[in-house]
């Protein structure tokens, strides 16, 4: 194919060159901006909380009056043997959050006392012996607390627990070790809050209270305590259901714990959310963002597409004594499909080269103003490639059209 | 001659039914998303109290420092000394330090439950400065505040839920087992974003229930159920925290005027200074004070999510601009011998602009149409999209129905002038010649 009759062709159409060429190059910077911000949000969404979550369900209770911290902490110990006594039950635990939860403790934690700046920042989970068990937390190195290590601590005391659980992503940003091997940790004396703490065990991992950017640098660096926060503001009971039982479980929590005592609330809202709700809630922004910047895509590539369909289609129109001549003078049906078919080839390749242009800087605007991350390159290679192959699917039908202009046209006067 | 214009206009849409069909479809689309990303973004960046906006002032006082602060910008709440101290010095026309404070109301009747509330603990001045409107009685008197009342303030719902509506002025209500004696019942009042405390929700979370006095909830040694943050150890037990540099509390000052603010700007510098050499602060006064829509803006209430579709929802629409160019073009250019006619029988090129650009207004007539049509579904299918919380306060009112078809006619006129120049352009003879 002769691309040099093409493009002298395209200078008697400037204005429908630069329209459709525009409109690619704006299509390709959007589209691939949207493609990668559904990718990182699907990202985000999928990463793992470390915990069993299929038959995983929330209490938060709320304590009426104000009862001494000794009389609360009696009254966590009652409602936890009456939970784990439900024959749906597996096992229960008490916590002041949970992953995804969306707020909670963090602190700073520090190598030595007079550190300056602590070494890392992680989430804080107060948690008894059953903590592990309920949440299905992988044990990788050292133990679990033992019952008689639990204390309490009400919201205003001192947290200064004498031994600690954290998560391996903790340990190794603590102690990182040559042979990536979290064990390291184990043993291991460091200050939280400036209060002595030893390291007597160490989890996979556990996701810390937010996914919400703040919480970014510390999202797997948590730490377990082996207290029980009594707080008039609210207790966080963590439930595992037996498999298959979590309904049944979820419908007898509140009766349980209501006849144990009536002075709580348990709110009719959001009191009791099953860990699907939870995570459906914590990533409901992410979720809705990758569905809006689906739809965009979809909706401007198939505005493209009609734009180029309209354009070509009237091209053709205006062509036909041209297409008739040349017809006659002896090129094929094939010929004149392959002519419009390069054509476009070229438009799009234009507009594609400055659409990568605005592409990436979108993109470096939205990362100046909105924190994002860098545009892969491959992002852009998808969004040329489609709107590349988009491009010629809708000049295909105009095309098509155009080749089967008969040689007569040439003969005809209007 | 506008109605024959328009007239021909609509004629002209159904010659060519596929390619006006692509054009109107492309306008709908265009606008449509950016009406439907606008709705919730007009919803978070709303201006919930316009009367007083900047009157009402946030303050902030650097009390960490440049090891702990952000970048040098002093954090977004006081702790218990500063608040305490500013609240002394009553230095501005009204202001109020405040908190969340999470109650359970305890119904009078023992077979109900209990149920939880969201409150805040404020100062009396609260009320007149931020407009709050009275159903029944009013707030509390500073007398109150300084003698540490069992009062309270109640919204509407709460009065409903425990009083069936009646006027429950003087009577008292059970809070985590203490009794507070009404002296005011809200009418409905429910700011969007709630501007005195963006820093412990997002600003769209439920309506305040009720209000109690800060000198109460302090006596009572009430927590925040808010954001607690301390940049050292604070120390065992509550008095050590209160006293502790851990920050918690917001505090907001009515300045009428200009001059107000800038005595109160210095007031607050004074007082850093004073800090500073009682050894305090071991750092210049850093002090700031913002109005209700830089202090929003600050908090970054409106989210990054509605920032970033509305901006995405305007590039397509611009997409959706040049689409439309274009097939105008391809549209008017099919009419030349028409135009050669028309201009021949002794047409101006202003008329040909005329009808072109009425003819174009047409079609962006209906493609808002359809945008409109678009816009009602977008808005309703918002909350698939958005935060609940969010989606609930995007609505298609009056204003957004005019601007949606404003946006639409504007934006196909303002799409035509290049087709439509192009139109005036045709030469008559040129045109006669080669038919």
């Amino acid at each position: 194919m002769q691309i040099k009759p093409i493009l002298s062709a395209l200078r008697q159409h400037k204005a429908g060159t630069v329209l459709i060429a525009m409109q690619i190059a704006l299509t390709l910077a959007i589209v691939c901006n949207a493609l990668f911000i559904i990718q990182q949000r699907l990202a985000h969404l999928s990463e793992p909380s470390g915990i069993d979550e299929t038959h995983l369900f929330v209490v938060e209770n709320q304590w009426v009056g104000k009862p001494s911290p000794d009389q609360l902490d009696a009254q966590i110990r009652a409602d936890l043997s009456a939970l784990r006594q439900l024959s749906s039950v597996q096992d229960a635990s008490v916590s002041n959050s949970y992953p995804l939860h969306g707020g909670g403790w963090d602190d700073g934690l520090k190598l030595k006392p007079d550190q300056a700046n602590a070494t890392t920042e992680a989430a804080i989970y107060f948690a008894d012996e059953h903590m592990l068990a309920t949440l299905g937390l992988k044990l990788i190195a050292g133990r679990n607390f033992r019952a008689d290590e639990i204390g309490h601590m009400g919201i205003r005391d001192a947290l200064a627990p004498p031994v600690i659980v954290i998560t391996k992503a903790l340990a190794e940003k603590l102690f990182p070790s040559v042979d990536g091997h979290a064990n390291a940790a184990l043993g291991k004396t460091v200050y939280l809050m400036s209060n002595r703490t030893t390291i007597i065990g160490i989890v996979d991992q556990l996701q810390s209270q937010s996914v919400a950017r703040w919480a970014a640098d510390f999202a797997h660096r948590s730490v377990l305590v082996p207290l029980r926060l009594v707080s008039p503001q609210g207790t966080y009971y963590l439930i595992q259901a037996k498999p298959g039982q979590l309904d049944a479980a979820m419908h007898a929590a509140e009766p349980t714990l209501l006849a144990q005592s009536r002075k709580r609330v348990i709110s009719d809202k959001d009191g009791l959310l099953s860990f699907a709700e939870v995570r459906a809630h914590a990533y409901d922004s992410d979720y809705g963002m990758a569905v809006l910047m689906g739809i965009v895509c979809v909706v401007l590539l198939a505005i493209t597409a009609a734009g180029i369909v309209g354009l070509t289609s009237f091209w053709v129109g205006q062509r036909r004594r041209q297409i008739g001549v040349r017809r006659a003078l002896g090129a094929t049906r094939r010929d004149i499909l392959s002519y419009f078919m390069t054509e476009n080839l070229l438009i799009s390749s234009g507009g594609a080269l400055l659409g990568v242009l605005l592409a990436v800087t979108m993109n470096l605007w939205l990362v100046i103003r909105f924190e994002m991350q860098h545009l892969s390159l491959l992002y852009v290679f998808i969004g040329v490639a489609i709107l590349l192959l988009l491009g010629q699917c809708a000049v295909l039908a105009p095309a098509m059209r155009a080749a089967q202009v008969s040689p007569v046209e040439a003969t005809r006067t209007v | 001659m506008f109605a024959y214009y328009f007239q021909l206009g609509l004629r002209s849409l159904r010659r060519n039914p596929i390619l006006t069909a692509l054009m109107v479809m492309a306008i709908g689309f265009g606008v449509a998303a950016s009406m439907t990303t606008y709705s919730v973004f007009r919803a978070t960046s709303n201006n919930p109290i316009p009367q007083k906006s900047s009157q009402l002032f946030a303050v902030q006082i650097d009390n960490w420092g440049p090891e702990d602060n952000d970048k040098g910008e002093p954090a977004s709440s006081l702790n218990y000394t500063d608040s305490i101290a500013l609240m002394k010095a009553h230095k501005a026309k009204r202001q109020t330090a405040l908190y969340p404070v999470g109650l359970a109301a305890v119904p009078a009747d023992a077979n109900l439950l209990p149920f939880r509330t969201n409150g805040y603990a404020v100062y009396g001045d609260a009320f007149p400065m931020f407009d709050m409107p009275f159903l029944y009685g009013g707030g509390w008197s500073s007398a109150e505040d300084d003698g540490h009342a069992a009062v309270v303030v109640i919204a509407r719902s709460i009065n409903d839920k425990l009083f069936n509506g009646a006027n429950s002025v003087g009577r008292e209500i059970n809070l985590d087992g203490h009794n507070y004696r009404v002296t005011g019942v809200l009418d409905s009042w429910d700011p969007k974003p709630l501007f005195f405390d963006p820093v412990n929700t997002s600003g769209f979370d439920d309506p305040v229930d009720l209000f109690i006095p800060f000198t109460r909830a302090i006596e009572l040694k009430m927590s925040t159920n808010g954001n607690n943050n301390c940049n050292k150890n604070p120390g065992d037990g509550w008095d050590a925290w209160l006293h502790s540099e851990c920050i918690w509390a917001q505090f907001w000052v009515e300045a009428p005027s200009k001059a107000d603010v800038d005595t109160y700007r210095q007031f607050l510098q004074g007082y850093a200074a004073e800090q500073q050499r009682a050894g305090r602060f071991h750092w210049a006064p850093n002090v700031r004070t913002r109005d209700v829509m830089d202090w929003l803006d600050h908090q970054n209430v409106v989210p990054a999510e509605s920032k970033i579709s509305l901006l995405v929802a305007m590039g397509f629409l611009l997409i959706c601009l040049v689409n439309t160019v274009g097939l105008l073009l391809a549209k008017f250019m099919r009419r030349a011998p028409e135009i050669g006619v028309r201009r021949a029988l002794g047409a101006s090129r202003r008329e040909i602009y005329g009808q072109f650009l009425i003819e174009a207004g047409t079609v962006g007539l209906a493609g808002g149409l359809l945008g409109l049509l678009l816009t009602g579904l977008g808005v309703f299918g918002v909350s698939l999209v958005f935060d609940p919380k969010i989606a609930r306060l995007a609505t298609l009112d009056a204003s957004l129905v005019a601007l949606t078809m404003l946006v639409a006619v504007l934006a196909t006129v303002l799409a035509a002038f290049y087709p439509t120049w192009r139109a005036a352009q045709v030469q008559p003879a040129w045109q006669l010649k080669s038919n």
